[in-house]
C-alpha cells in the first residue's frame, strides 16, 4: 500500500526517492507515529518532503491517495443512520428546500448525487476546500446541509469538518507564486556563482602559509586562479502601458538585480524595442540612447535580459512604423534580431502567466524572436532563465 | 528509548512539529527547519536539548564557513612559529589539530544535540561536503591518520532562512519541517508562556492589531513571533491600556509603540497611507 503511495507521490511531481521511502518505513517500524491519521500524515510529510513548495502537492497527493481509506473509516452516506440525516433535514430545511429534494428523487437520490458530486469535485480539486457550494443552483449549498459535516460527521465519529491536509494551507507556497526582492536575489546568485571563474594567477597566503608548514618551513608558493566577476548583464525592462500591474514585480527584480551584478546597464523601452531606447523615465523624450551605440558599446559577452509581457499588437513587432508612439523606419523585429545576434547570451522574463501565453500573438512572435528563450517571472521562471544565460 | 519531545515551559510545539522532532530523534537522522525569520527556529534546538536534558553544540555558519571548520582545522601558522621557536610540541601534530563542533559532539559520552544554524548562509558547496559526516557519523583525520566516530549519534537540528536551496542529496537524508506562522490560538499560547500575567483584555487587542497589520497587503517585512513578544514586553512597560490598542479609532493612526513591530520605514510609510485613505472614506461616508 505505501509503494502505491510512494509512486503516488513521484506522479504528483515530488522529488522522493527510495531512501525516503525507506526512511518512512523505518520510522513506522520504530513507531514514531501512534495510530492516528494525522500522525502519520504529518510523519510522512517530514520524512518525504524536503522543501515546503512542495506541501500543497503533497497534500493533495496524500488526499488523493488515502480518500478510499478515510471513507471507508468514515462512511460516505452508507454509514450515516438515515433517520439522523431526515432529523436533521427536517430541522434545517424550509419546506421550500424539503420539496425540493422530494424533486430531486429523496432523500437516497440526493445522497448518491452528493456521493458522485463529492467524488468529481475531489478528483478536479479546484480551488480551496469548498467542494461543494456553487452558489444557489446547487441542491448541496444550502445552509445548514453541510456536505462535509455529511462525509465525515456521522454523530460521535471524528468531528473535524476538514482534514489538515485538506486545508491546503502551504497553496501559495508552491513555486508558480510571484516572487519577492530576496527570492529574485537568490536565484540571480545562481548567476553569481559561474561568474567567479576565471584564469588569471593571483597569490594564495593562506595555502603557501600551510603548505609551508607541511614543507617543514620550506617556502612553498601557491598561486589561484584569480576570482573575478565576470557577470556583465545588460537589462531591457518595459515600462508604462500594460506594465503598470507589474510594476511592483519588476521593481524588485531590478533592485535585487542591481544589488547582484556589478556589471549593470539597464535601458527602458516602450512594449518593444526599436532603434532608441532610454535611461531616465522623465527625460525619455530628450535623452535617448540609440540602440546601434549599446551594440557597438556592450561587448558580446553580456548577458542580456528583457523584461516585458509582449502583449501588444503585432504590427508593433512586424511592421515598419508599427510604434504606438513614434514613426520607426525598421520594425521591431528586426532590431529585436540584431540584439539577440550581438548577444548570443539573451531570455526574456515575462511577468504574465505561463499559462496565458498562447493567448496572445504578440507573446508567440517575442518568443520566436528569442528564440524560445522565454521565461515567467516567477522563482521558477527565474531559474530556467538563469539556467538558459549561463549555457 | 529515548524521551519524547513536547515542547517546554518555554516554547510551545504544534504537533506537526513534535512529530518530526521524535523522528528525527528516534532514527538519528538530521532534522531539518525552515520558516519565517522569528519563528522560533533556532530555539527549537536550544529547546530539545532542554526538554531531553542533552548537552547542547551550537555552529553558527557564515558565509566564510567551510564544512572542515565543523570537523577540525589544522593551525599550521602556530607550528611554523613553533618550529622557529624550538619548542618541544611541534614534533607532534596532534598538538595543533583544533577540534571542530562535529567533532566535540561525536566525542560527547552522552548523546548531545547539535545545531548547525543557518546552513544557507555558507557556500553552496558547504551542505555536499558534510554529507558523509552527517551521514555515517564519521569521519577521517588525514593529518594524524585517525578515524573519529561519533560514540553516540547526536540529534542534529539544521536551520535554514531559505536564502541557498539545499542540494537533494543532503536533503534526502534529513527529516523536514516548515515552521508557519503560527494561527492566533498558538499564538495565545505562546504569549501566555512568556507572559502569563499579561491581562486577557490586553491581549486579545493586541493580537488583533498584530493580525491586522499582518494581514496588510504589500508590507516589505511582515512583523513576526519575536516581534509581537517584544512589542507585547514594551506595552507592558509602558503600561499601555487595551482600549489603545482599538484602531478604528480615528484619531490614532499607528498602534503605539510601532517600532518594534515595523522595521522598514517604507512600510510605516505604507500603513500609514492606508490608515489615511480609510479615514478619509469613512469621514464621507
Amino acid at each position: 500500500m505505501l509503494t502505491r503511495f510512494f509512486f503516488a507521490l513521484r506522479e504528483a511531481g515530488i522529488p522522493v526517492s527510495l531512501t525516503e521511502h525507506l526512511t518512512l518505513l523505518e520510522a513506522l517500524e520504530a513507531r514514531v507515529a501512534s495510530g492516528s491519521v494525522d500522525d502519520f500524515y504529518w510523519l510522512a510529510r517530514a520524512a518525504m518532503v524536503k522543501d515546503e513548495k512542495h506541501f500543497d502537492r503533497f497534500d493533495r497527493a496524500f488526499a488523493a491517495h488515502f480518500n478510499g481509506i478515510e471513507n471507508a473509516l468514515a462512511g460516505l452516506g452508507r454509514e450515516i443512520p438515515a433517520d439522523w440525516l431526515r432529523k436533521l433535514i427536517e430541522r434545517e430545511f424550509t419546506d421550500e428546500e424539503k420539496a425540493r429534494i422530494e424533486a430531486m428523487g429523496g432523500l437516497e437520490q440526493l445522497l448518491k448525487t452528493l456521493e458522485e458530486r463529492l467524488n468529481e469535485q475531489r478528483g478536479r480539486h479546484e480551488g480551496g476546500n469548498k467542494w461543494i457550494g456553487t452558489g444557489g443552483t446547487s441542491p448541496f449549498g444550502h445552509g445548514g446541509f453541510n456536505p462535509e459535516g455529511i462525509r465525515i460527521g456521522g454523530q460521535g465519529g471524528q468531528r473535524r469538518a476538514v482534514k489538515v491536509w485538506e486545508r491546503r494551507d502551504y497553496r501559495n507556497l508552491d513555486d508558480t507564486v510571484q516572487l519577492g526582492t530576496r527570492n529574485i536575489k537568490v536565484a540571480l546568485r545562481k548567476l553569481r556563482r559561474f561568474a567567479r571563474e576565471g584564469a588569471a594567477e593571483e597569490f594564495d597566503l593562506d595555502d603557501t602559509i600551510s603548505s609551508t608548514a607541511r614543507n617543514a618551513g620550506l617556502l612553498d608558493l601557491k598561486f589561484v586562479p584569480e576570482r573575478h566577476n565576470a557577470v556583465k548583464v545588460l537589462l531591457f525592462l518595459d515600462v508604462g502601458g500594460s506594465m503598470e500591474p507589474h510594476v511592483r514585480v519588476c521593481e524588485e527584480l531590478f533592485s535585487a538585480a542591481r544589488s547582484e551584478f556589478k556589471h549593470l546597464r539597464y535601458y527602458y523601452f516602450h512594449n518593444f524595442v526599436y532603434e532608441s531606447v532610454w535611461q531616465d523615465g522623465r527625460r525619455r523624450h530628450a535623452e535617448r540612447t540609440p540602440t546601434l551605440e549599446i551594440l557597438r558599446t556592450y561587448p558580446p559577452d553580456y548577458r542580456v535580459i528583457f523584461v516585458g509581457d509582449a502583449s501588444m499588437s503585432p504590427y508593433e513587432i512586424m511592421q515598419p512604423g508599427g510604434s504606438i508612439e513614434h514613426w520607426n523606419d525598421e520594425a521591431g523585429a528586426v532590431w529585436m534580431s540584431r540584439i539577440t545576434q550581438r548577444f548570443q547570451r539573451h531570455v526574456w522574463l515575462n511577468p504574465e502567466p505561463e499559462d496565458r501565453w498562447e493567448y496572445t500573438a504578440s507573446i508567440g512572435i517575442a518568443r520566436q524572436l528569442v528564440a524560445e528563450r522565454m521565461f515567467p517571472l516567477t522563482i521558477d521562471g527565474l531559474d530556467r532563465a538563469i539556467r538558459a544565460l549561463k549555457a | 528509548m529515548n524521551r519524547r519531545f513536547e515542547g517546554t515551559e518555554r516554547y510551545v510545539a504544534t504537533d506537526d512539529l513534535m512529530m518530526a522532532v521524535n523522528a528525527a530523534v528516534t532514527l538519528a537522522r538530521p532534522l531539518l527547519v525552515k520558516g519565517e525569520p522569528g519563528t522560533g527556529k533556532t530555539q527549537l534546538a536550544e529547546e530539545v536539548a532542554a526538554a531531553l536534558g542533552k548537552p547542547l553544540h551550537r555552529w553558527h555558519i557564515k558565509s566564510t564557513t567551510k564544512a572542515q571548520h565543523g570537523l577540525y582545522e589544522y593551525d599550521a601558522v602556530s607550528r611554523l612559529r613553533d618550529s622557529q621557536l624550538g619548542e618541544e610540541k611541534v614534533h607532534d601534530i596532534r598538538n595543533y589539530i583544533v577540534k571542530g563542533r562535529l567533532w566535540q559532539a561525536f566525542e560527547s559520552d552522552e548523546q548531545s544535540v547539535l545545531l548547525i544554524d543557518e546552513i544557507d548562509k555558507a557556500d553552496i558547496e558547504f551542505p555536499n561536503d558534510l554529507l558523509l559526516e552527517l551521514d555515517r557519523m564519521e569521519f577521517y583525520v588525514h593529518e594524524t591518520r585517525e578515524f573519529i566516530k561519533a560514540r553516540q549519534r547526536p540529534i542534529v537540528v539544521i536551520t535554514s532562512n531559505n536564502e541557498k536551496e539545499l542540494p537533494d542529496a543532503f536533503l534526502r537524508r534529513c527529516f523536514f519541517h516548515f515552521i508557519r506562522f503560527p494561527d492566533p490560538d498558538t499564538m495565545m499560547r505562546i504569549v501566555a508562556v512568556h507572559y502569563p500575567e499579561l491581562k486577557r483584555e490586553l491581549l486579545s487587542e493586541a493580537l488583533n492589531a498584530f493580525y491586522r497589520l499582518r494581514d496588510v497587503p504589500g508590507l516589505k517585512k511582515k512583523p513576526s513571533t519575536s516581534e509581537l513578544l517584544d512589542w507585547l514586553k514594551l506595552l507592558l512597560a509602558e503600561d499601555v491600556p487595551p482600549e489603545a490598542l482599538r484602531t478604528d479609532d480615528p484619531r490614532k493612526s499607528l498602534p503605539p509603540l510601532y517600532g518594534a513591530l515595523l522595521k522598514n520605514e517604507q512600510d510605516v510609510h505604507l500603513f500609514e497611507q492606508l490608515i489615511f485613505l480609510q479615514r478619509r472614506q469613512q469621514s464621507r461616508s
